[in-house]
């Protein structure tokens, strides 16, 4: 079947089996490898991407379903060479060390922040409790996206 | 990696265009609502539907929480926006779409203020991300006998709209659960709406042991109490992953018509404990299983009258 999906400001068409996974649709179908691919159970997280603007496991919807949404992944948090202010989070605070869950962290953060712009530190824990890290104990992830939320509105340059 | 097996795809654009797939795809067709549990079970060869009709787009014809006026008696359920409520009428039921998301459950001030149980249950459903999409109507027709809230539900004697070519019928929890994964639902119908009575001098609460975030219960304890001078005038109860036929009967009689006490409810607490059939797991032996059901039956019970004294308050 035909599927076309709104991913980082851009319509893109693919021919498409019914089953076909919004994850391995990013990542297979349009090269999008910055969302990464886990658990395969909505356990873990890491597969995590935007969906109008709300995080979603995009290993449990099908590309099918996310037709007609729009999908924000990693990719999508910069513009024009300008980090998003979660990603220089991660940056100065160390949020990350192998990076396997970073990219799910960062869009959970961004939608956090995009409705609840100055969480305390339990609402950030609650965000991302759906999500796992198994690097960093989450202080320095809470740090990071704490970071975003205290220099939101200064230029953050890449 | 975990793929479905394959099938073929079809997107619903209305409750009555569902209806029509359903009928015209027969019984091999089964509806996709947030994918969180059918997903999973396709991926796992659990389930290996031919078709899959796809409720996504429903979300907003079936996704609302309101409350229904007494006075007045409008259709159930139609498309388009829901009836303007007069400010101050009195309203007898709450009505929740299907499509409704476990999120939007979760921050429903209607749903906080009138029917607590749910916003308790809701903060220890999978966790926020998965919230995003899980549906309600979803939860209630895979009937994973871990799965909340079917207990929930039954213990605040909802019932459950079912639309079918033949019209609709309305079915209470009892009907509606026929057992692990196996509900009331028939071929070529769906689950379109779930109705709560609003009583006065109520509360409602939930208990629930899990290991982690996210983890299904080890068990879990649905209590709601309504209060007429003092004495307990009606109460539900019932539990989730210890195998009990949902509610529990012999608790909800013990506590019928006495005033509350903390003896009276772990009285209660017993009598469900002895009547549920937990199995021995990887969450826990049926032994520890049982013991948790007392306790988590009390603590609801106490935690369900405390809110319904409040609203006594409240209202004199």
């Amino acid at each position: 079947m035909h599927v076309t999906v709104w991913v980082n400001d851009q319509e893109y068409t693919r021919y498409v089996e019914p089953r076909l996974l919004l994850v391995h649709f990013l990542r297979d179908e349009l090269d999008l490898t910055g969302t990464h691919w886990g658990c395969d159970t909505s356990n873990c997280g890491t597969c995590v991407v935007l969906m109008d603007g709300e995080p979603v496991k995009s290993c449990t919807v099908l590309a099918a379903t996310a037709a007609g949404h729009e999908i924000r992944t990693v990719e999508g948090l910069e513009r024009g060479g300008v980090l998003d202010p979660v990603q220089q989070g991660f940056t100065e605070e160390h949020g990350l060390q192998c990076g396997f869950c970073t990219s799910g962290m960062m869009l959970t953060a961004r939608a956090l922040l995009d409705r609840n712009p100055a969480p305390t530190d339990e609402e950030i824990r609650e965000a991302i409790s759906g999500q796992i890290c198994r690097c960093t104990g989450y202080a320095t992830i809470v740090r990071s996206i704490r970071w975003a939320a205290e220099h939101a509105t200064e230029e953050v340059s890449g | 990696m975990q793929v479905p097996a394959p099938f073929e795809y079809q997107r619903a654009t209305s409750v009555d265009h569902a209806l029509e797939l359903l009928a015209r795809l027969g019984p091999e067709a089964r509806l996709l609502a947030g994918g969180h549990s059918l997903l999973p079970m396709m991926k796992l060869r659990l389930a290996a539907p031919e078709y899959l009709i796809d409720l996504d787009g429903l979300a907003s014809e079936l996704g609302y929480v309101r409350e229904h006026p007494t006075t007045s008696g409008p259709p159930a359920i139609r498309s388009g926006s829901p009836p303007a409520r007069t400010s101050g009428s009195p309203c007898d039921e709450l009505r929740i779409g299907a499509m409704t998301r476990h999120r939007e459950l979760l921050e429903s001030e209607l749903l906080a203020t009138r029917l607590t149980i749910f916003r308790d249950a809701e903060q220890v459903i999978a966790d926020p991300v998965v919230r995003n999409r899980g549906t309600i109507g979803g939860a209630l027709c895979q009937a994973d006998p871990a799965e909340d809230l079917s207990a929930v539900c039954a213990a605040v004697d909802a019932r459950m709209v079912i639309r079918g070519p033949e019209g609709e019928r309305v079915v209470d929890m009892r009907d509606f659960y026929r057992g692990p994964y196996e509900t009331a639902v028939g071929d070529g119908e769906m689950l379109v709406e779930i109705r709560v009575p609003l009583l006065d001098a109520s509360g409602s609460a939930y208990e629930k042991v899990n290991r982690r975030v996210g983890d299904w219960a080890v068990a879990a304890a649905a209590a709601s109490v309504s209060l007429t001078r003092g004495t307990i005038e009606r109460a539900g109860i019932a539990l989730t992953a210890v195998g009990a036929a949902v509610k529990s009967t012999d608790a909800e009689e013990a506590l019928s018509g006495r005033p509350p006490s903390d003896e009276l409810f772990a009285q209660a607490g017993a009598l469900a404990a002895a009547a549920c059939s937990p199995a021995s797991d990887q969450r826990g032996s049926a032994e520890y299983k049982r013991h948790v059901v007392g306790v988590l039956t009390r603590r609801a019970l106490r935690r369900a009258t405390a809110r319904a004294l409040l609203e006594v308050e409240r209202c004199t």
